[in-house]
């Protein structure tokens, strides 16, 4: 690859004789072992430090719960209160006695009815919202009000219209997370850019073609924003709820465990809301980031 | 003359409020069949929204197009567009860009399997078909700017509009895609419609370039003929006395006589 440079009536044209040193590259792949041990590594980077953390506060609490006469039961003693239901969470005495994963699961299909409800309706509305001028100022300041209304003020007036518990939290966890679906749909729709708009002009698609393949591709960044507040807004307000409507689910769970002084049990309660809070979280998370792979602009 | 594409003394007034702009003002052309014509201008005289007048994107506030003797006012797949930033759609892949304009252009005419084999081809026109499963923000942006092409020219428009296709390019690969549209041109013999601001790529590729005046009201300054024979080879050019010519008399409009007047 020694190509001599051509004069252009310059003298100083250093000589191109010399060819560069090529530098064999062996392409090396780390042995599999190796490739473990890295992963591993990055495994423990991330999964040490808040154990120790958790470690570090269950101690602190281990130490100044332990004295005689402690409002709230130490960790060692949440464990032995609540081993039962930790270890068998499927039994089913009838009525409200029943282990931890049937009060979990009619809270989450609770949840599962009302945000899915409220996903349809929010994204329907942030579409309207985002598309029509008009319908944003009619609408958008309805919004803004109904929004800051805490989701427990609602449960009053959805007892009294639907006569049972059951709608009714449905309908609170319903009116609580469509808000953010319908602002951050209203947003992502509006945000759409004008390029894409000129190429569906161009391409001469019809409004409901618009709507499938411009519009919602384009928007789901924003749409999943929205649907990810709304998940942990719901799991928030089911909690609330079933306290005050009774029956089975978790929240009623915690307002029974407490009525019957069963502090270690609202404790483990507390644990598994959590818990499945941060996985719905995450769950939503996941499914939007499958959903908007190379939606990001370019 | 044939007139085949005809813009009829358009005006183009921006309202915003009480204030009005005159971006364009009495522009009037007749572009022939065949015929590649590029708009050159400094930037912000209102060739842009020349073009989408043309392309049905904007209205004007007076005059009109005719494309083949019809009045045009709304946007569609005879007028297409090669936009300046290839507006590929990110979420599909090349093929599925080029498949959407083609799925509905030829909704009617074009079996599946018709309408399959035709998208490739005119990838193959482009030179992009070994790319057709990437997604955009997998391909360079001169290969962006192919596939826009490619996506223009499968919904087989009366009138091909580029509005600055080459601009965001580098200059080795503005070449190269400015010699595929020359062979484009030749092999297919669209109609072109170019917004440029760089002279030697008018000069390169147009029958006739069109001068506009600053903006504002912008008007049609000078029409300019390239009689120079096709096939163009970039090289040979470079010492040819028509093309300098040409060069020569395009940079003393827009150096000279229409200098762009900085913040005006």
């Amino acid at each position: 690859m020694n190509m001599p440079a051509t004069k252009i009536e310059v003298e100083t044209a250093a000589p191109a004789s010399v060819a560069a040193p090529v530098v064999a590259m062996t392409p090396k792949r780390p042995p599999r072992t190796e490739a473990y041990a890295r992963m591993a590594r990055e495994t423990a980077v991330r999964v040490i430090p808040p154990l120790v953390v958790v470690a570090l506060l269950a101690l602190i609490w281990e130490l100044v719960c332990r004295r005689a006469g402690s409002a709230l039961p130490p960790p060692s003693k949440v464990f032995k209160d609540t081993k039962e239901l930790i270890f068998d969470p499927f039994f089913d005495h009838g009525g409200i006695d029943k282990g931890l994963f049937w009060h979990l699961s009619a809270s989450l299909q609770r949840v599962a009815f009302g945000y899915s409800l409220s996903a349809i309706a929010g994204i329907a509305l942030g579409v309207l919202v985002g598309q029509s001028v008009w319908a944003m100022r009619g609408l958008d300041p309805l919004f803004q009000v109904l929004r800051t209304i805490p989701p427990l003020a609602w449960l009053p007036l959805s007892l009294a219209a639907f006569r049972d518990g059951q709608p009714s939290a449905i309908f609170v966890i319903f009116i609580t997370s469509v808000w953010p679906i319908i602002i951050n749909t209203a947003v992502g729709v509006r945000n759409i850019p004008q390029d894409y708009r000129n190429v569906a002009a161009v391409v001469q698609l019809n409004p409901l073609e618009f709507f499938s393949k411009i519009m919602i591709p384009a928007a789901a960044p924003y749409i999943f924003t929205g649907l990810r507040i709304g998940i942990g807004l719901s799991w928030l307000a089911i909690v609330a709820a079933e306290m005050l409507i009774g029956g089975v689910g978790i929240g009623f769970f915690i307002w029974d465990a407490w009525n019957s002084s069963h502090i270690s049990e609202i404790i483990l309660a507390l644990f598994y809301v959590g818990i499945i809070g941060f996985v719905l979280d995450r769950l939503i998370a996941g499914a939007g980031k499958i959903v908007t792979r190379g939606t990001a602009p370019n | 003359m044939t007139a085949y594409l005809k813009l009829d003394h358009i005006d183009k007034i921006f309202t915003r409020g009480n204030a009005s702009t005159e971006v364009l003002k009495d522009i009037s052309l007749t572009i022939e069949k065949g015929e590649y014509v590029s708009i050159i201008g400094h930037s912000g005289c209102g060739k842009s929204t020349l073009l989408n007048i043309i392309a049905g994107l904007t209205v004007a506030t007076t005059g009109g197009v005719l494309l083949e003797n019809r009045e045009v006012n709304s946007p569609g797949p005879d007028r297409a567009v090669v936009f300046q930033n290839h507006s590929l759609l990110p979420w599909l892949t090349v093929y599925e860009n080029v498949r959407l304009g083609v799925d509905k252009v030829f909704a009617k005419t074009k079996k599946r399997a018709e309408r399959d084999a035709w998208v490739m081809h005119n990838l193959n026109l482009v030179q992009m078909a070994h790319a057709k499963d990437k997604r955009p923000s997998e391909i360079s942006g001169g290969m962006k700017q192919r596939v826009g092409i490619a996506r223009a020219l499968a919904m087989e428009p009366k009138v091909l509009l580029l509005d600055e296709p080459f601009g965001a390019l580098d200059a080795l690969t503005r070449a190269h895609l400015q010699d595929s549209v020359m062979a484009l041109h030749q092999k297919l013999g669209n109609t072109i419609l170019m917004i440029t601001h760089d002279v030697d790529e008018a000069v390169l590729l147009s029958d006739r370039i069109v001068m506009m005046t600053n903006g504002p009201s912008a008007r049609i300054g000078e029409v300019l003929e390239v009689p120079l024979a096709r096939p163009r080879k970039r090289l040979e050019l470079a010492t040819n006395a028509t093309y300098l010519k040409c060069r020569q008399r395009v940079l003393e409009f827009l150096y000279e006589r229409h200098r762009f007047v900085e913040a005006a």
